[in-house]
């Protein structure tokens, strides 16, 4: 029963660190209906850009911090005034295929300044097991307890700016009809720049939180792909979704892999994960939290 | 920053083309090196390349080459992708005059699709301590060398090792031995042999796959947990490496009875672990450290050339050494394929009698300025293993090195000759290959 308890609260956590990417996703394509094929390769710039203004510049972490979050607000600049203004009125697939052009882009800009070795990221966030847990019998990692603590204030500032401020209002706004917004005086840009800096911002949590646990590498970019699962579980418009869809994913691959996974020669979270979501998607393809899709003939 | 080198080694390249188009130029050696220096895996591409790379050019600026042959080192990234590394081999098999002489593909799926192409271009494929294991046996895979030593030698160093630290073999029985791989053609070449070492010790054998990448490995080491294995063994490579050795530090998993392939042995796999990874054992074939006068060299006609591909304190880091080992051994097979067939206008066919006649001695190894460097190897037309001899090493992370704790070990030749055999023959026959007569 103990081993039970220590899978499930595992998986929570893990689900968490996944949720922490899936903000990202959630956050752009909530506000402009663009699936960012980027959000893994942006949370990997940012990681490599924090490392790199310690370890080349030596900023205290602080420093580095605020000097990531000014350079991921520019990236979000360049990307509206290069990419995004004039893809305005497009198709999605149009904007989903820029993303992917962008994250080649960042990958290569990331390897040209930071370079490909991994590095160490130590900004002081407690690692290995909880010893209080580990004395009643019970792992949990510390990390994972930090990152659960900062996707809580995450989501409890994400909600807050959506439901309480203009800036929010005016994304909403834009979600529901970019032609409408328009018309009553919203910048589309503006706001693109906004949401791009916020979803940036959350990628630099989501790298520091991969980063601290692996060291930061260009692998960090395919934590995307276990995002995947938690949007489509989630709904690719609900930050709640985000963060409950993520612990579904998380204990669901977790209780699959440790007590099926031997049956079958193991290895099976990865998969099982996206079993799961198309599993939920056969009885809500909006998702669990998302939008409902209502098409009018 | 890098941008600095970059932009001196795209001056370098643009100086260089004049003398590269339009120019007859002697009898140059081809040697495409696959490398990885983008995609998941490329911080221990990078290395590897780096120390293959200087070692080449270092003979070229020292020596003028090979019996003064240039050799062209041809480039080609792969990602560590295995279609991308097939297309590299063919788009570099038929570069220059003397066309590829070798591949060192660095990647077991890519070995695995060469080994056909390799017998119908006659080109040699130096799988360095890996891809097919059975490749050993020279008789049914006359282009595919593996030595020194293959993964099956080095699953059953590990047993030998774990039985001297246990008492004595028979106090196996009983215990619980896990493996922790990744779940690929590579990770999954020691199981065989360690089935059968479970079998004839007596211990347990747990097999704990790990996907691509390696990211996120919680219910790997929640299994581990549970079933606390007495030893830990690790097939992992890149991004695995590094979580599989900080999931063991947390549940507080004893890093001395944790060891890894010598894929994960370097210093990109335990850094980010700290002090954690303190204690922590992998496989080696080969001395961590850059400070053999072959090193030296390099420093003096690379490096402060400005011609080198790393950096320079790097020089020396287990997978760099590992890169230069593989370079000294290719060149060295070259050098004797010149010498049997007289001539320095060698190509691909000349190069594999080369490497079936290489003899690298200890004196040899001194002549190379790499005294002690690695085990002496010798290869034969039956054999392409060579000696199959592993030692282990060990992590200081308050020094921060690797030093090799062990001597070298004779694998469990009663283990592995007849699965090399009953492999090697499985492939005779599902290929119409018909094994050749040596000596």
């Amino acid at each position: 029963m103990m081993f039970f308890i220590e899978v499930t609260l595992s998986g929570l956590m893990a689900g968490v660190m996944y949720s922490l990417v899936a903000l990202g996703f959630v956050l752009i394509f909530k506000a402009s209906g663009i699936f960012n094929f980027a959000q893994g390769v942006m949370a990997l710039f940012a990681a490599l850009t924090l490392v790199g203004l310690m370890e080349k510049f030596n900023f205290p972490v602080w420093l580095a911090i605020i000097g990531t979050i000014v350079v991921m607000i520019a990236l979000a600049w360049l990307i509206e005034r290069v990419m995004l203004r004039h893809l305005v009125n497009q198709e999605p697939i149009i904007l989903f295929m820029a993303t992917i052009g962008l994250a080649y882009v960042l990958e290569g800009a990331g390897d040209i300044l930071w370079g490909s070795d991994v590095k160490l990221l130590d900004i002081g966030i407690p690692q290995g097991a909880w010893g209080w847990l580990w004395d009643q019998g019970i792992y949990v990692e510390k990390l994972e307890l930090f990152a659960a603590g900062t996707a809580a204030i995450l989501v409890i500032f994400l909600a807050v700016f959506f439901q309480k401020t203009r800036v929010g209002r005016a994304l909403r706004a834009v979600a529901d009809d970019h032609q409408a917004a328009l018309s009553v005086g919203i910048s589309l840009n503006t706001i693109w720049v906004v949401v791009w800096s916020v979803s940036g911002i959350v990628a630099l949590v989501a790298g520091i939180m991969w980063g601290s646990k692996s060291g930061v590498q260009f692998s960090l970019s395919l934590i995307a792909l276990k995002a995947l699962p938690v949007l489509i579980l989630g709904g690719f418009t609900s930050v709640p979704g985000a963060i409950v869809g993520g612990m579904i994913i998380g204990v669901g691959e977790k209780l699959a892999e440790v007590y099926f996974g031997p049956m079958v020669g193991g290895a099976i979270e990865n998969w099982f994960a996206y079993m799961l979501a198309l599993a939920f998607l056969l009885f809500r393809p909006q998702g669990l939290f998302g939008d409902k899709i209502i098409e009018r003939v | 920053m890098n941008i600095a080198k970059l932009t001196r080694q795209a001056v370098l390249a643009l100086l260089a083309m004049p003398l590269l188009s339009g120019v007859a130029t002697a009898y140059e050696l081809t040697i495409p090196s696959l490398d990885y220096r983008t995609g998941p895996y490329a911080p221990n591409g990078i290395p590897f390349a780096n120390g293959y790379g200087d070692y080449l050019h270092m003979l070229n600026e020292r020596d003028g080459g090979i019996n003064g042959s240039k050799i062209n080192l041809v480039a080609c990234e792969t990602a560590y992708n295995t279609k991308r590394g097939v297309e590299c081999y063919e788009n570099t098999k038929g570069e220059g005059e003397s066309g590829a002489l070798v591949y060192q593909p660095l990647s077991t799926g890519i070995t695995y699709q060469l080994i056909p192409k390799s017998s119908v271009d006659r080109i040699p494929v130096f799988s360095m301590g890996y891809g097919r294991t059975s490749a050993a046996n020279g008789k049914v895979f006359p282009w595919v060398f593996n030595f020194p030593a293959t993964y099956w030698d080095q699953a059953t160093v590990f047993i030998r090792y774990i039985g001297e630290k246990e008492g004595g073999m028979d106090k196996l029985k009983g215990k619980k031995i896990a493996l922790v791989y990744h779940n690929s053609a590579y990770g999954k070449e020691p199981i065989r042999t360690l089935e059968k070492a479970a079998e004839q010790y007596g211990f347990e054998f747990l097999q704990l796959p790990v996907d691509h990448p390696g990211q996120e490995q919680k219910s790997t080491w929640l299994q581990v947990r549970q079933e606390r294995p007495d030893w830990v063994l690790m097939w992992g490579w890149g991004v695995m490496n590094q979580v599989a050795i900080k999931e063991a530090a947390s549940i507080r998993y004893p890093m001395d009875h944790f060891i890894g392939v010598w894929w994960s042995g370097s210093e990109n796999d335990v850094l980010p672990a700290g002090d954690a990874a303190h204690g922590y054992l992998s496989g080696a074939f080969h001395q961590p450290g850059g400070n053999f006068p072959a090193h030296d060299d390099i420093r003096k006609y690379v490096y402060d050339k400005g011609m080198g591909l790393g950096e320079r304190d790097r020089i020396g880091e287990v997978l760099y050494n590992r890169g230069l080992v593989a370079a000294m051994w290719t060149s060295e097979a070259i050098r004797k394929a010149m010498e049997i067939h007289k001539t320095n206008k060698i190509k691909g066919v000349h190069v594999r009698d080369g490497f079936e006649a290489l003899d690298v001695d200890e004196a040899r190894l001194t002549e190379l300025g790499l005294p002690g460097f690695t085990i002496p190897v010798k290869i034969t037309c039956e054999n392409h293993e060579g000696p199959g001899k592993v030692a282990l090493q060990q992590w200081d992370a308050k020094a921060q090195k690797w030093s090799l704790v062990s001597g070298f070990y004779e694998p469990l030749r009663d283990i592995t000759a007849p699965l090399i055999a009953e492999d090697s023959a499985q492939y005779a026959k599902e290929n119409g290959v018909v094994p050749r007569i040596c000596g």
